[in-house]
């Protein structure tokens, strides 16, 4: 994406919007998350689900498997806290601005590709992900 | 959305059969007042783009301008999102989009029934986008799909613990999803209606802070109306881009 910093004549701006679509298109596919307006509210909201539904998947798994195996709140206990865990990588994820993507080397190759020049800081978004992981 | 004979602000949410003697009883086959607005946003949006496209003229007229822009809107979308491949999945793209948008804001008149305001209509449409793109992704990738749950990069010995984790995490995303648009439509025409039910009991005089409120959140519930059904869209584009493009 380019930077809106310098206005300039609206030629120019077409030239540059046709540079960045063809760029995109180079880069065929890379999952930009635009959001329209960051409302605190909406954001609020987004992470607030994204928290919850993750416990709630998480709880309803491991209630599932307890009434199948049989095996009382064995899977209960152990899926609530990979639930919490994983509502917290979503809100994670959403909150640092990687999206929704599964996993977190596409974000990565996105943001290096996009920056260019950024590489440097996406390498420290890189390490601090590592950091988050093992913590 | 206005009280119609009903009560609380959550009368607005009851599915009722529209044949029978008293409509109560409900069976699989009802023809419910939710089965009806899906009906009427299908027309509608079927004869926007149908009657706006009849002529194909190069300047277009006003129907065909929304019917043109609609098109684009979801085009570029799909363009921005999942790329050049995404192209052959325009028209589930286009019609999920169309169908959440026309059932958000039909549900804005009032007197009308949102459909979109129940979890089942919703989770239906995303367990549909959720199944759909993890059969993409496994006949485009094979076994190598399975690469997602784990990042590259991570010390083996954490694999046991965050492979559960980036599964339930892939779970979610069907749920969030429904969850998402249900609770903006659900919370929204219920703040709507709790805040309009004050109006009478304050009178002339209080009744028009309320009142002022209600009109300021009826524009809201416009734009939530229609954030929504772009959020739908876009992360449905998303998690597709995900399954084509893995990384």
């Amino acid at each position: 994406m380019t930077e809106p910093s310098e206005r300039s004549s609206l030629k120019d701006l077409d030239a540059r919007l046709k540079a960045a679509r063809q760029r995109q298109e180079e880069a065929s596919g890379a999952a930009r998350e635009k959001r329209a307006g960051p409302s605190g509210m909406g954001v609020g909201f987004r992470l607030a689900i994204e928290l919850v539904t993750a416990l709630v998947v998480g709880v309803a798994i491991g209630y599932g498997l307890d009434r199948w195996l049989g095996t009382a709140p064995l899977f209960l206990i152990v899926f609530f806290f990979l639930g919490s865990a994983a509502g917290f990588l979503n809100v994670y994820r959403a909150s640092s601005g990687q999206g929704y993507a599964v996993g977190y080397r596409g974000a990565e190759e996105d943001a290096a590709k996009d920056a260019g020049t950024d590489a440097g800081t996406a390498k420290d978004v890189k390490q601090d992900e590592g950091k988050g992981k093992q913590a | 959305m206005a009280e119609n004979g009903g009560h609380g602000p959550l009368e607005q949410f009851e599915i009722k059969a529209l044949h029978g003697v008293s409509g109560q009883d409900l069976a699989f086959y009802s023809f419910t007042n939710s089965s009806l607005f899906m009906v009427i946003a299908l027309a509608l949006v079927s004869s926007v783009l149908i009657l706006g496209m009849r002529r194909g003229a190069l300047v277009p007229s006003r129907l065909q301008c929304l019917a043109e822009i609609s098109y684009e809107f979801i085009a570029n979308m799909i363009r921005d999102n999942v790329g050049q491949e995404g192209r052959k999945y325009f028209p589930f793209i286009f019609t999920l989009f169309m169908f959440v948008l026309a059932g958000n804001m039909l549900g804005m008149v009032p007197y009308s029934f949102t459909y979109t305001s129940h979890i089942v209509v919703t989770f239906v449409m995303a367990a549909f986008v959720f199944i759909g793109v993890t059969i993409i992704g496994f006949a485009k990738h094979g076994l190598h799909f399975f690469h997602f749950f784990l990042p590259s990069g991570v010390p083996i010995f954490l694999a046991p613990l965050l492979i559960p984790i980036e599964v339930l995490s892939y779970f979610t995303r069907p749920v969030s999803l429904a969850l998402r648009l249900f609770a903006n439509m659900t919370a929204g025409h219920t703040m709507l209606k709790v805040f309009a039910g004050f109006i009478a009991p304050l009178g002339v005089v209080g009744g028009i802070v309320p009142l002022a409120l209600v009109v300021g959140l009826t524009g809201l519930e416009m734009i939530i109306a229609f954030l929504q059904a772009y959020v739908f869209t876009i992360l449905s584009c998303v998690y597709l881009n995900d399954a084509l493009h893995m990384h």
